[in-house]
Order: C-alpha cells, then structure tokens, then sequence
C-alpha cells in the first residue's frame, strides 16, 4: 500500500528578482512546505519576505521582473513548470488564486457576473447559461445577499469586502482544489476580516479545498490555519503548527512576531517593535539573515547561514540558539 | 453641454450646405466684395463669391478631412500602445525610441516636409498624419496599458487560464481605450488647424476647393478694406476648436473609470 502524496509540496522552491542596473537577488531561497488535501497552511511574515512573490510563483503569475529558478512544486504527486503555457494549463482548474487589493481585483470595466462566468465559459469550455447560472450560485455561495441582481453590478458599485467576496468566487469558478490567498483580508476593515476569514474556513471545510494563506498577520494565520511557516528575507525561519509556533516560538523572530502584536485585552503586554529593519535584499548579512535585529545573537550567527533543524514533532527552527527559546 | 451644441450646430450647418447656401464655386465678377448683405450672409470675395457658402463648404472639408485624418493613428496607435504596453521587451524598446524621433521634430515641420514629398491635398494630409499621429496615441494608451497591466485582475485572469489574446482584446483595450478617445477630440481640433495652417500656406486642400486657410489666405490681401473676408473663417476655426475641445472634456468627464 502506498501513501498517497500530499495535494502540495513545494521543495526548496526559489524566486530571483532582476533590479533594472542593479543586479539580481533571491527573493524567494529555497522554501519547502506541504499542504494535505482540504489543509490550510499558513505563510507568516513582514513586508518585503518574499511570501508574496513564493504565492505567486506556485500560482505560475510572477511579475515580469521575477522568475521561479530553482526548487519544484508538486501537485498531487505530479512537478508542475514554473512558467509559461504549459505551467498555467497543469494549474488550470487546480488552483486559484485571491489578491490582497480587491480594489484592483477586479475589470472595472465588466460586471462582476460576466467576470465570474468567464473562466467557466472561456477557459473550461461550459455553455454560456450554465457559466452565467453557476456565477449567481458562487456569488451566493460566498455570501452576497441577492446574488442574481448583485451579478450585473460593476466592482466600483460594491464595497471593500464585497469585492473581496466577488474576487473569492472568481477564483472558485475556476474548480480549483488548492486555493492561494495572498494576504486577502489586509485591505479590509477588521470587523470583514472577520466575516472573509471566516467565509473561507467555511468553503475549506464545505468544498474541502485546500488553502494556502499568506498574511503578515500571525492572528489571522492562527485562525484559520493548522501549519505554518515563517519567512525572513526569503527563507522559511521556522515552521510547524500554528499552537506550536505562537505558544511556543522556537526562533526569535517568531517570537518577535508575537511580541509586537497588539493584544487589545491585555494593557499589561503592550507591543514590542522589532528593532531595526529588514535587510537590503542585495546585500544579505552573510550568516543568519535576523542576526542583525536578533537579541540573541552571538558571533556564531553571523559566520554561516542557518539550516533548518528539528526543534521538535513535526517542526523545525533555523536558529541556532533554539534551545534558549525553549527554556523560556 | 456647451461642446454638444457647438459641436453639433457647426456640423449640421456644414451637413446642410447644399440646401441652405449657393454654389460656392460660381463667380460674379460684376458683384464682387459686396458687404454682407441679405442675399449674401456674409457678402462676397474678389471673385464675387458667396463668402457663407465658401464657409459651409469649407467646414465640409476641412472637418471631414481632420475627423478622417486622425481614424488612421488612432487605430495603429492604440494597437502599438497596447502591444508595446503589455509585452515590453525589446519591440517596445524600439516603438518608443520611433515615438521619440518624431516627437522630436518640430510637429509642423514635419508634416509640411511630409506633405511636399508625397504631394499636396488631401492624400496628402491623410499620409502625412498617419505617419505622424500615432505617436500620441500610443504613447497614451502605452502607458495606460502599463497601469492597467500592474493591476492584479490581469494577474487573476491570468492565472485563470485567459489567454493572451483575450485578455488584450476584452479585458485591457475597453479599460485604455478610453484616453485614446477623449484625446482623439483633441486631436481633430488639432489636425484641423494643421489642415487649415496647410491650406494657409498653399499646400494644403487646393484651390478652387474651399477651405478655411487657403479663405484666409486669399482674404488677407484685402484685409485692410474687406475685414470680413479673413476674419470670418478665423471665427468659423475658431469656434469648431473650441466646440470639440468642450465636447473632449465632456467626453472625458464621462468616461472617467469609476475606481
């Protein structure tokens, strides 16, 4: 008897970026993760970790200036191409992905129902009254009151999380297994987050689909995801369950993440900022990427770059300092 | 508002011409520059020409040759300013270094040079422009194109499964088309001061065919004596400019992207 594959794996997957009269640089270095099938993984890290363009790269939609250089993702047991035609025909119907700006989610030149039914009509060849039937049954399906008449308004006539909700469904009427979700509640009022995350716990369990959520977040991450991972200049620092990385950090700048968010019920623990800022990409520190911001920082991490290592069941940290974390 | 009614007054009477106003060919040497006057609106020229009816044909030619005029770079350019929007690389390196070297040169400078090399009139014009405009347009729907192509509904639609071609064709041309639009009225205003300024200088529309600037031209001899033969079609140019140019900012107002 054979182990069925996970739905996701993404070995040692890499991004290099070109800066125009300025070289190039790996954004993405050599991230490994899986996802199970109607699993929900979570990609945690500031702006500028590179989690974007690593969501962007399994989806085969990089920005021009970005390319997939190395690393592999499986779908089910099969490599997927990193770009081109074909790259995007093995995704079709697979996965889908949802932006973090719905404001410029969606044409504003079209209805939101025509954009919906395109990817059925066009792509997976359906008659155009089932496309048009099955864009009024995603929109009510993702919650939109009144779907039949909302399926001719114009993104501009809906709101924030509205469009949030149409742009859900777009990516829903591609039948995808896998769905990405590139920090999809960032631009939203709190109390949406709320109603969007919740929304998509709820077609996960329902469509069982597999999520791939990325957020700067850790909140967001722990309340819908059951793994995580977290990014620092392009390399995963840490992973595991979402319990085990936010009750108990095994790197400091998880632990960091923690400690500089804000905890409305807790005026004892205000928020403490990570010092400094993130590196300059072209010029990485030679050893740990967090060794200049680290508290724990010895001249040991500044001499090699640190590998992952297991820290405990199923997890792993990329410090080489996890046992004093785990002392704490 | 005010562009629609201008607009639209200036080009019903040009329509009408034929019903409303003399044949503006046939000279009366024996009634020439009479004083406007019932019979002749806005009296007659050296060779007793009626000077209404030359204004009304002159109009006829002048606005379909600058609405005429513009259709070509309208459409070439939009097609390169999307292509070369969508795609970059290397062929839009090379259009836009092409719309460099002619915005460079002196617009009019250029059309005239143009003009005398493929000869005078209106294939003339329609060459001249076509080989020139474009540039306009395709720099403006290039980088709307450019906008547009950052905005991730492309990225959404791509990752779909949206070709290349739909994409462009249903998804970016209907979101930048509209700037090419609203500066096509612009533009006739301006290719119909350049037919105008042509037909001023006598390589334009030619003789005995009406047009504003070769009425001008011939009108300005007497100027001194007979004001109302330049200053009349000076008016007539002037109110057809300024009647596109309001329609354009309605034009623009109205196709305005809601965000």
């Amino acid at each position: 008897m054979t182990v069925a594959p996970p739905l996701l794996e993404v070995d040692a997957l890499s991004v290099e970026v070109l800066r125009r009269h300025a070289g190039s640089f790996l954004a993405v270095d050599g991230v490994s993760f899986c996802v199970k099938a109607g699993g929900a993984f979570g990609v945690v890290g500031e702006s500028g970790s590179g989690k974007s363009l690593m969501l962007r790269a399994l989806a085969a939609v990089l920005p021009n200036a970005a390319t997939a250089v190395g690393g592999s993702v499986r779908l089910a047991g099969r490599q997927l191409p990193h770009t081109g035609r074909a790259a995007r025909r093995e995704r079709r119907g697979r996965m889908a992905m949802v932006f973090q700006d719905p404001l410029s989610a969606l044409d504003p030149v079209h209805s939101v129902g025509w954009q919906i039914a395109e990817v059925p009509r066009k792509v997976l060849g359906r008659a155009a009254g089932e496309s048009r039937r099955r864009a009024v049954e995603l929109l009510s399906l993702v919650g939109i009151p009144d779907a039949a008449s909302r399926a001719d308004a114009f993104p501009h006539q809906l709101s924030g999380g509205m469009r949030q909700r149409v742009a859900i469904a777009m990516a829903l009427a591609a039948e995808p297994e896998l769905l990405l979700c590139d920090e999809p509640t960032t631009a939203l009022d709190v109390t949406v987050q709320a109603q969007i995350l919740e929304l998509l716990d709820g077609l996960r369990r329902r469509l069982g689909l597999a999520v791939v959520l990325v957020s700067h977040d850790l909140a967001v991450v722990r309340d819908l995801c059951t793994d995580v991972a977290v990014m620092y200049t392009g390399r995963v620092v840490e992973r595991g369950t979402a319990e085990q990385l936010i009750d108990d950090p095994r790197h400091p700048y998880t632990r960091g993440l923690i400690d500089a968010a804000i905890e409305l019920d807790d005026a004892a623990a205000p928020p403490r900022p990570i010092g400094g800022s993130i590196p300059d990409p072209m010029q990485l520190p030679p050893g740990c990427s967090f060794e200049p911001r680290c508290p724990l920082a010895t001249s040991a991490c500044a001499e090699s770059v640190p590998v992952l290592e297991e820290v405990g069941a199923g997890r792993v940290s990329a410090c080489i300092h996890h046992q004093l974390l785990a002392a704490r | 508002m005010a562009g629609c009614a201008i607009t639209g007054a200036i080009v019903l009477l040009v329509l009408l011409a034929p019903v409303i106003a003399p044949n503006p060919l046939s000279q009366n040497l024996l009634d020439t520059f009479s004083g406007p006057s019932t019979a002749h609106f806005f009296g007659t020229d050296d060779l007793g020409r009626d000077v209404f009816a030359r204004l009304l044909y002159a109009g006829r030619t002048d606005i379909e040759v600058g609405v005429l005029a513009v259709l070509t770079p309208l459409v070439t350019g939009t097609i390169l300013g999307t292509l070369t929007g969508y795609y970059g690389g290397w062929f839009d390196a090379i259009v836009m270094r092409v719309v460099d070297v002619v915005l460079a040169f002196p617009f009019y400078v250029l059309i005239l040079a143009l003009v005398f090399v493929v000869g005078e009139g209106t294939r003339g014009i329609y060459i001249a422009f076509a080989l020139t405009d474009w540039v306009v347009y395709a720099r403006t729907v290039r980088s709307a194109t450019l906008v547009a192509r950052g905005q991730e509904w492309v990225a959404a639609a791509r990752g779909g499964g949206i070709g290349d071609r739909r994409l462009l064709l249903r998804h970016m041309l209907p979101n930048t088309v509209s700037q090419a639009i609203v500066y096509v009225m612009s533009d006739v205003v301006f290719v119909i001061l350049a037919v105008v300024t042509l037909g001023y200088l006598g390589v334009g529309i030619q003789p005995p065919t009406p047009d504003w600037g070769t009425m001008i031209a011939e009108g300005q001899g007497f100027i001194t004596i007979h004001p109302w033969l330049a200053t009349v079609p000076g008016i007539a140019v002037v109110l057809t400019g300024l009647g596109f140019s309001l329609l354009g900012d309605g034009l623009a107002d109205l196709l305005r992207p809601t965000p």
